[in-house]
């Protein structure tokens, strides 16, 4: 059978009873079991739980006539970061120390999803507590990218997805504190979406760093992703940070293009970027441009207050509870740990956390300005295509360098989301970002569902 | 400001609770120094009268009623489950203070 693309198919064909849920799973993970032996999505299959699942939906679909409106994801098959608690089946964070943790409770996102109708496949391999651009630092191997196997997909969230891109799920989670999903998604022709700052809840999700964590997903379409995030937003009493404010519009037809954000540009990405420009002026957008003078310190600015929240979060592995003790760390969670424990050490603190906690409030006063002018800045995800695995390795300043354009949406705490916008030399994918207010989820998606009726780079997929 | 050594690398590391090897160690001290050279470009940013943000949102004292929730309570079995030493229902942990040593 052929596997759907949108939610919007996979429903309307389960109705015509083209197909079962069951039969659904089953060509999902016949396509785990031939490709993930290569490209390492998952670090745990759950076949007889995702079976068990579609067999319950099968007969809610067979008794209740009203199911496609009682349950909006129903039969969506999903995967999930493996970050994401999820009861009785095991949550490693793709680290060592958490091999074999399993969890008493689901994360709030992972509920939601399955009482909505998904269909959880498996749980996906991304960098080692989400530290990575690149899926590298997975103590379970690296994942690899569907569209060329000698690049990296992106990170952290990657396995998460190449799910989505080499199509073992319609849906999967992902976090994004510092662009862990944009940058997957643009690496692998997928969109990838990260919400503003407490609009879902990240309760039972591996904390990495605090003021920055978003709980986002991957899909082929900006149609499934407002889809998503209608089921996974909003407060659920355990994350305090939830805000439940008014969602806002903006419809100024104007989009602003930052100069800081054009600068050693790629060719591929230059070009992806001129052309997406003109279909959106044919849609009717004009394009303006504006100033972000603090964009050029995001990274620095980032790299202060992530390791230092990320220091704080991780003490808690100490082997007693649960999980391995502290020896079971990765080189780049350790770097992270010590880069954070030394910037809030005693006589650094007011030197770099709180510098960078000033700098914060200069980067997000800068958005607020912009967002006078124009309803979303439109902006590359990644300076450059997916690079060649090993290629920055070695050298983690410039694997820090890879989230130029993306962690600034993290630190002003508002949402983003990356389309495919084309491909490029050695058949490598290359998105384009969309950033906008806090509470302008919808602002986002409006655009991007009226790009996506003008291309047709969602719909392409690797060959596998 | 200064670049880090291997003296550095070692502090921080006993005040993180990280056991690092001499090769990590001597790999960490120029990765670590780098980066937080690179931090000082922050110093050319004037943030006299700039206020720090450790909120996004806007959000401000965010409380709840103080009763127990029982959905979120696990039962003492469920809470030893993942416990690598436990002993008649408690975790066992490391000795903090060590008697021996204890002179006075």
């Amino acid at each position: 059978m052929k596997l759907p693309l949108t939610i919007n198919q996979l429903q309307t064909e389960l109705k015509a009873k083209k197909y079962s849920a069951v039969e659904i799973v089953d060509t999902y993970l016949s396509a785990i079991r031939k490709h993930d032996t290569t490209l390492n999505a998952f670090i745990t299959i759950t076949d007889e739980y995702a079976y068990k699942q579609a067999k319950n939906i099968d007969e809610t679909i067979q008794n209740n006539p009203n199911a496609f409106d009682e349950f909006p994801l129903l039969g969506v098959v999903i995967s999930v970061k493996d970050l994401y608690l999820t009861k009785g089946i095991r949550t490693t964070a793709a680290s060592k120390v958490l091999e074999d943790y399993v969890p008493q409770y689901s994360a709030t996102v992972v509920e939601r999803l399955e009482k909505a109708g998904c269909i959880l496949i498996g749980k996906t391999n991304c960098d080692a507590w989400a530290h990575g651009g690149s899926g590298e630092n997975s103590d379970f191997g690296n994942t690899l990218n569907p569209w060329n196997l000698d690049y990296v997909p992106g990170g952290s969230s990657s396995g998460s997805a190449v799910s989505v891109a080499a199509n073992f799920a319609l849906a999967s989670m992902g976090t994004d504190t510092g662009g862990s999903v944009r940058l997957p998604a643009s690496f692998t022709g997928t969109v990838g979406f990260k919400p503003t700052y407490g609009r879902v809840s990240r309760y039972g999700v591996v904390s990495m760093a605090s003021s920055l964590d978003t709980m986002g997903h991957f899909t082929h379409s900006v149609e499934d992703s407002e889809k998503l995030f209608a089921v996974t937003k909003g407060a659920d009493h355990k994350d305090s940070t939830i805000a439940d404010r008014k969602e806002i519009t903006s419809q100024k037809k104007v989009l602003g293009i930052a100069k800081e954000y054009m600068e050693g540009l790629d060719d591929d990405v230059a070009d992806v970027l001129n052309r997406s420009q003109q279909q959106l002026e044919k849609l009717g957008y004009s394009f303006k441009e504006v100033s972000l003078p603090h964009m050029k310190y995001a990274v620095a600015d980032y790299y202060i207050i992530q390791p230092a929240e990320v220091s704080s979060n991780l003490n808690r592995y100490d082997g007693v509870r649960y999980g391995n003790d502290r020896t079971g760390f990765g080189s780049e969670a350790k770097r992270r740990i010590m880069l954070g424990t030394y910037v809030l050490s005693s006589g650094y603190y007011d030197a770099y956390y709180l510098k960078a906690m000033k700098v914060r409030t200069k980067i997000i006063k800068d958005f607020e300005k912009a967002f006078e002018t124009v309803d979303a800045l439109f902006t590359p995800v990644s300076p450059t295509p997916a690079f060649k695995i090993g290629e920055k390795a070695a050298d983690p300043l410039k694997m820090y360098m890879t989230d130029v354009f993306t962690v600034s949406a993290n630190l002003a705490g508002i949402p983003g989301i990356s389309l495919p916008a084309g491909i490029g030399n050695n058949n490598l994918p290359i998105g384009i970002q969309l950033m906008g207010p806090q509470f302008g989820e919808n602002i986002l998606f409006d655009i991007g569902k009226k790009f996506q009726s003008v291309t047709d780079w969602h719909t392409r997929l690797p060959v596998i | 400001m200064a670049s880090l050594d291997k003296k550095d690398i070692k502090r921080i590391s006993e005040l993180a609770t990280l056991t690092l090897t001499d090769k990590e160690i001597e790999t960490f001290a120029p990765q670590l120094g780098e980066v937080v050279e690179y931090f000082d470009q922050l110093n050319e940013v004037d943030t006299s009268s700039t206020e720090p943000t450790s909120q996004t949102t806007g959000l401000e004292d965010v409380t709840r009623a103080d009763e127990i929730d029982t959905t979120r309570v696990l039962s003492v079995e469920q809470a030893v489950l993942n416990a690598h030493h436990e002993h008649n229902n408690y975790f066992v942990v490391d000795a903090l203070l060590d008697k021996s040593k204890d002179k006075s």
